[in-house]
């Protein structure tokens, strides 16, 4: 039962319906119109008849008076399917015809009679009701004479047409019933499946996919589209998953060594190395905070537009500002700086991100340019088309090209770097700064020819600006 | 100096208060927003350090609400939320500095005392002078034992914000939000470079050092005078 109120309540029975009930509308419109039509044409036939074989029968008046008349009138009235004849003398009596009886007032008023009138004929049993059209003519005498026609045949056909108009009514509708019922239920059935797959996804398999069968029906693309929305949940999932992995395993491991320390330090008893100890677990807090700051900050960051306040940001002085920051510690690493700034660059953006992703590129270049003979730090701020490119390139071991993927995810490290402090989180955040600016993150050789040395350009590539 | 404290975690609040004391500061207490604000506007305090997140009464509104009326005590906000637009709406609020929760308390002292002292500030004055060193803030010229010494932009106004806080401790921090206004905490220990750098352009070759480095906090440049 409330399968079929369900069935029921499917769009496409609704729209049936609403087409059943306009087309049965048309239908019995357009028997109406075709019987009158065919009435009408009837009604003239008939009367074009009557009109002929009043003049026969007038002729044999006016040749033969009221003898020939009647004799005209008692042959004619004989032959089979004849039409219907009546004189009346003045009194009212039919002298003459095959009529029986006649609806009281049909002979009082001479020409068509103005509606179809009841009648009797001759030899007829008295309770067949029988119908007919007539023209009477008053002969000067008193008398009548009238000549008519039963319309009875007419009346069966049109009967006979709406009787096949109720039965076509009948069959469309118990046709449209079958329809829906087909229809309808293959719609449901494939909802049904539908929904049982989405059951399966709910229970967190997010390896089922809805059912496509192929036929490109609007179920198919409803389908598909679901299905490739799962998809890239599923993406989203487990680069969630490897987050929360990353997190279990980057975050335990120093707090492990933290409370290592604590141990070790309260085991030893020495005043002085507990205070060395103590500073260092400082330290490594202070690290784990900053792991945790960034992993936020990213995630605010990827959160969107929405969170950050946007304004009108100067690169070009950006840059210059973190290139004179960083540019003593390089020295002292005995790495030489420099930058190379197209001037008036602003930008819409949050500067204290842009800032942030830009001091991590260079912390990046500072900490891996490495020991190379001519160790070098590039800052670049130009134009290229319409994009703004801000880059930092050194001339160090550079990053693998199958790495590169790999590096921007967060707390991935490489070996070599992994004796260096870092929270593994850096370039996360420049790509999330980029991203949320509109541009993305470049990494790249800086020059491909130094087989040894190519060094790495990480190049933050950000829309148009002004 | 005086200072009200308005932070509902009392074991935070106990820590606090007993480290100020030792550090020769007054300290009052308030464990909710709306004896907080009481406080606040009954006495009269060098410093408020407030909480951003308090049961009652949220602590931006505290500020908001004193500036209102005209009290314009010097206010650190302190809060776990710590990211760029949190600082500016506490700062917009009326906050005169803002401190993201974990912090060092090291950090905290050095800012209250610069906030406390900043009621007769320096900021008039148009030489400082520490010691034999001399920095003019018209000219911008600096001179040590009458001999000019020439500093890159940067490192005037990194002597100038030392020279300004003489006989206070500066954190790293501290010189990052106000010489580079960054907000945020770059890995590598870049200041400590810029510092040497001008250490050496401002004390080699001459007597006594007159900028200290504070173990675990910062730098101090020695009382003026």
């Amino acid at each position: 039962m409330s399968r079929l109120r369900a069935m029921l309540s499917t769009t496409a029975v609704r729209l049936s319906a609403l087409y059943l009930g306009l087309f049965a509308l048309c239908a019995v419109a357009l028997v109406f119109y075709v019987t009158a039509i065919s009435e009408g044409m009837q009604r003239d036939r008939t009367q074009d008849a009557i009109a002929n074989e009043l003049r026969i029968v007038a002729g044999a008046y006016r040749g033969g008076g009221v003898a020939g008349l009647v004799r005209i009138i008692e042959r004619r009235s004989r032959r089979p399917g004849a039409n219907l004849y009546a004189i009346a003398a003045p009194t009212g009596e039919l002298i003459a015809g095959n009529i029986a009886s006649l609806q009281p007032g049909v002979l009082d008023s001479e020409g068509w009679s103005p509606v179809p009138f009841r009648y009797e004929r001759i030899g007829e049993r008295v309770d067949e009701d029988h119908r007919a059209l007539a023209q009477v003519v008053f002969l000067g005498n008193g008398m009548r004479l009238m000549v008519g026609r039963d319309i009875g045949e007419r009346e069966q056909v049109r009967g006979l047409v709406r009787q096949a108009l109720v039965m076509a009514l009948a069959i469309m509708f118990v046709g449209a019933l079958a329809i829906w019922f087909l229809v309808g239920r293959r719609a449901l059935r494939r909802i049904d499946h539908m929904s049982e797959a989405s059951k399966k996804i709910l229970a967190g398999d997010l390896s089922q996919r809805l059912p496509v069968n192929g036929s490109g029906d609007e179920f198919d693309r409803l389908s598909l589209s679901l299905n490739t929305m799962l998809g890239r949940i599923a993406q989203l999932n487990e680069g969630l998953r490897q987050v929360s992995d990353n997190i279990a395993h980057d975050l335990k491991t120093p707090l492990t060594r933290l409370r290592n320390r604590a141990e070790a330090a309260l085991a030893d008893g020495g005043v002085e190395a507990q205070t060395e100890a103590l500073e260092q677990m400082i330290a490594d807090s202070d690290q784990l905070i900053r792991t945790f700051n960034a992993l936020l900050m990213i995630s605010r960051v990827e959160a969107g537009s929405s969170t950050a306040q946007m304004t009108d940001v100067d690169l070009s002085g950006l840059a210059l500002d973190a290139a004179d920051l960083y540019e003593p510690v390089a020295e002292e690493e005995g790495v030489k700086l420099t930058a190379k700034v197209e001037p008036g660059i602003i930008i819409r953006g949050n500067r204290e991100l842009l800032a942030q992703a830009l001091s991590n590129l260079i912390d990046n270049a500072v900490k891996y340019v490495g020991d190379g003979p001519d160790p070098r730090i590039a800052v670049t701020l130009g134009r290229s088309g319409n994009q703004i490119r801000l880059a930092v390139t050194d001339n160090g071991h550079g990053v693998p090209a199958n790495r590169r993927e790999d590096v921007v995810k967060r707390f991935v490290r490489l070996d070599e770097s992994r004796s260096k402090p870092g929270t593994g989180l850096g370039l996360s955040l420049v790509q999330a700064v980029a991203a949320l600016h509109g541009g993305h993150l470049l990494l790249d050789d800086a020059s491909p020819e130094a087989r040894d040395h190519p060094g790495l350009a990480a190049t933050m590539a950000l829309p148009g600006g002004k | 100096m005086k200072i009200l404290i308005i932070e509902d975690d009392l074991e935070t609040a106990a820590y606090l208060s007993k480290a100020f004391r030792e550090a020769g500061i007054t300290v009052d207490h308030a464990s909710d927003g709306d004896s907080g604000f009481f406080l606040a506007s009954e006495n009269s305090y060098d410093v408020l350090v407030v909480d951003r997140m308090l049961p009652r009464r949220d602590g931006l509104s505290i500020i908001s609400e004193l500036r209102e009326k005209g009290d314009d005590t010097p206010a650190l906000i302190l809060s776990a939320l710590g990211q760029v637009d949190d600082r500016v709406t506490g700062l917009r609020a009326g906050g005169d500095d803002y401190l993201t929760k974990p912090y060092a308390f090291s950090e905290l002292l050095a800012r209250i005392e610069i906030l406390g002292r900043r009621k007769g500030g320096r900021e008039q004055e148009t030489t400082y002078r520490v010691g034999d060193l001399e920095l003019d803030r018209l000219s911008h010229e600096v001179r040590r034992a009458g001999q000019q010494i020439l500093l890159q932009p940067r490192e005037y106004r990194l002597l100038e914000y030392l020279m300004k806080n003489a006989g206070q401790v500066v954190t790293r921090t501290m010189l990052l939000e106000h010489v580079w206004d960054y907000h945020f905490d770059p890995q590598t220990n870049v200041i400590d470079v810029h510092i040497s750098r001008l250490r050496s352009k401002i004390e080699k070759d001459f007597g006594e050092p007159l900028l200290r480095t504070v173990r675990g906090a910062g730098y101090m440049m020695k009382a003026g005078g």
